[in-house]
């Protein structure tokens, strides 16, 4: 740390001195905006953080010299996220992204403390004048990998690899398990929770008993390529997220989940610039360029790719809705009435997964 | 259940356990010269990213042309490095705590904070890459019935865990050094002054250590998930440091402790998949841990045979003073 005697406290003092005209000058002509990110895992963890990451930087070279970003990696979701949030408004970020539900309270915590600095908490949907929360509609692209596994599997029963009963797990089991009831109405989706998000032995080991206990399609919501490879290995089939993860599993993985959070950054840097910013709830998904897929496995059938690009082109005009009633959960009731479309309100809460999904 | 599904389970359950095992091993002989090393986590990351560094270097096709001998070496080469790594990164922790007779807590955590920054360093270059797996080295036809299976599918690293249990048993308890290393960390003067080099003794049980916690990182990267990603171990090094102490210090209990965390993680899994939703998931979550501890305390409770640490354990030696 900065080593702080009266001597250095004197030269600095005079340097600012002799700087002082020219950081106006700079100030005056263009001001630079300082971006902050909070990361959860690390960036190489090729998923999840290493999607902020990306974003991050495209953000960077998208804006040029008119922003600069730091971010602080491997931040605990809980009371210690405080001072790492505080230190980036502290030390001049005027435009701060919080990239995991669990900084919810701690957002906003800071955030009133820093009234000028503008905060964007991914995920989350608790708000102020300074708090903004933003997250992508990955659930879109698991109604893709819902089609192909309940077109595809043979044993009639199909996986999900999930973090935590959050309502974007929650919303990516039900897509996932409605698309492919869409094609094959008695398939059934077992269900596991690993209660963390990163932890590739778990995430293998799950995987492991789903595949034993018949499942031969498996799609994950954790951050590793863990699972991948034991489908790979189980010579049975799978689904990446986060980023393309075919190199972890040239035959099993079909397909996976991109998130691309490059154009909300950017839109929102912009506005922090030009002085539009306003608190919101942002959800952006496959019509804004928010959510696509990498390319299909070659091996899957062409009549299976043609139903999984139409579920795409149907999310990007607006002719497709995963959650159309009618809806009805694990204990029999009636969610949503028959030909009703989900209110994103709904959806951003929803807490029960629809019949047919174990677990 | 059949008879395969309950062998696949067993499966799940070695391949959770065997890291820990390694890992608690090596941290038991480390713990009975009296040193507290807290730096497992940091040991096992140093391991996980140099076996998979190795591994993946030595079966590079380029390189395979020129040396075919190497690519067949390559995950035994890999398992080597993962310990010379270890024990490397040991040497830190014995530099500070043993010869500067520095806290043993403080420098434990700094070695977890160093494993943890160089692996990743390391690692950014092996990020998105895949090796073979180290998979049983024994011919498919020995595994093809059920009992075949059960005692012949596993990475060689599994016998190796079982044989390491063995070996420092029998180390501890039936032989000279052994009861060096014992009578270094019940007392450390008297070792001392009766002529043994309690600083060196210590050093060998540090490193000792560290090679174990090496092998038991690249069980991670090398036969679980051939990946590297930061941080991949997850808090395993911390589990194999509780194991030691409610185990009592007693090698028995540590093998049946690492194996009914492995058991119960297993069955959380299998409950949830078949729907046993009347519990919450995050109790599920906490059973292995739970359950570990409660059997361990159990154990140790008892009359007879209760826990063996070490009179020095976590004492800084520091000889003249």
């Amino acid at each position: 740390m900065t080593n702080l005697t009266r001597r250095s406290l004197i030269k600095s003092a005079g340097a600012a001195a002799v700087a002082m005209p020219f950081i106006n000058r700079v100030a005056l002509g263009d001001e630079v905006l300082k971006v902050g990110y909070i990361y959860l895992g690390p960036i190489g963890d090729f998923g999840w953080t290493w999607a902020h990451e990306k974003g991050r930087k495209e953000m960077v070279a998208a804006l040029g010299g008119k922003v600069t970003a730091d971010y602080v990696e491997n931040v605990n979701e809980d009371q210690s996220a405080i001072p790492v949030i505080r230190d980036l408004a502290k030390s001049g970020h005027k435009l701060i992204f919080t990239t995991s539900f669990g900084y919810m309270d701690q957002t906003l915590a800071v955030a009133s403390e820093f009234p000028d600095v503008k905060f964007e908490h991914c995920t989350g949907y608790k708000h102020a004048p300074n708090v903004a929360t933003y997250n992508n509609r990955f659930h879109q692209a698991r109604a893709v990998m819902g089609t192909i596994a309940g077109m595809q599997s043979k044993t009639g029963t199909i996986g999900y690899l999930g973090s935590f009963k959050v309502p974007e797990v929650v919303m990516g089991v039900n897509s996932f398990a409605l698309a492919a009831q869409a094609v094959n109405p008695k398939i059934k989706v077992k269900l596991v929770m690993i209660d963390s998000w990163f932890d590739p032995a778990k995430e293998s080991a799950a995987a492991e008993t789903l595949a034993n206990l018949g499942c031969d399609f498996i799609t994950t919501h954790t951050d590793s390529p863990a699972a991948l490879q034991v489908c790979e290995k189980k010579k049975i089939f799978g689904f990446g997220q986060g980023a393309d993860m075919t190199r972890f599993a040239p035959h099993a993985c079909l397909t996976s989940i991109l998130d691309i959070w490059s154009p909300y950054y950017i839109s929102r840097a912009k506005a922090v610039l030009d002085g539009s910013w306003k608190s919101g709830d942002s959800w952006w998904g496959v019509k804004d360029g928010s959510v696509k897929i990498a390319p299909y496995n070659k091996s899957l059938p062409e009549n299976v790719q043609a139903a999984g690009e139409k579920i795409m082109k149907g999310w990007a005009d607006g002719s497709y809705e995963v959650f159309t009633g009618p809806l009805v959960d694990q204990s029999g009731k009636e969610r949503l009435a028959k030909g009703v479309r989900i209110e994103d309100k709904d959806l951003a809460v929803i807490d029960w997964y629809v019949k047919g999904v174990e677990g | 259940m059949s008879i395969d599904l309950v062998i696949a389970a067993i499966l799940t359950v070695v391949n959770i356990t065997t890291p820990i095992l390694l890992a608690a091993t090596g941290e038991l002989v480390v713990e009975k010269s009296g040193v507290l090393n807290l730096g497992v986590e940091g040991m096992m990351l140093c391991g996980a990213i140099a076996g998979f560094a190795v591994t993946f270097t030595c079966g590079d096709p380029d390189l395979a042309e020129k040396l075919p001998w190497l690519a067949d070496w390559a995950p035994w080469l890999g398992v080597i490095s993962a310990a010379i790594a270890g024990a490397l990164s040991s040497l830190l922790f014995g530099f500070m705590a043993l010869t500067l007779g520095a806290n043993q807590v403080a420098s434990g955590l700094a070695l977890v904070i160093f494993g943890t920054g160089i692996s990743s360093l390391i690692g950014t270059s092996y990020v998105g890459i895949s090796i073979n797996p180290f998979d049983s080295v024994f011919p498919d036809s020995l595994a093809s019935d059920p009992i075949g299976k059960l005692f012949f599918s596993y990475s060689p690293l599994v016998y190796f865990a079982f044989v390491m249990v063995a070996v420092v048993a029998w180390f501890l308890n039936k032989t000279r050094a052994g009861l060096i290393l014992r009578a270094v960390g019940e007392n450390d003067l008297s070792a001392h002054s009766i002529g043994y080099s309690v600083i060196g003794v210590r050093y060998l049980a540090v490193m000792f250590g560290g090679a174990m916690s090496g092998i038991g990182g690249a069980y991670f990267t090398m036969v679980i998930t051939p990946l590297w990603a930061e941080k991949m171990t997850a808090g395993r090094g911390w589990i194999a440091l509780a194991l030691v102490v409610f185990s009592g210090w007693r090698t028995r209990r540590l093998l049946g402790g690492a194996y009914f965390f492995g058991v119960f993680m297993t069955l959380e899994l299998y409950a949830k998949a078949s729907g046993f939703s009347f519990l919450p998931s995050q109790f599920w979550a906490a059973m292995p841990y739970m359950m570990a501890v409660l059997v361990l305390a159990a154990m140790s409770a008892r009359a007879r045979g209760g826990s063996e640490a070490p009179a020095c354990l976590g004492k800084p030696f520091i000889p003249d003073a």
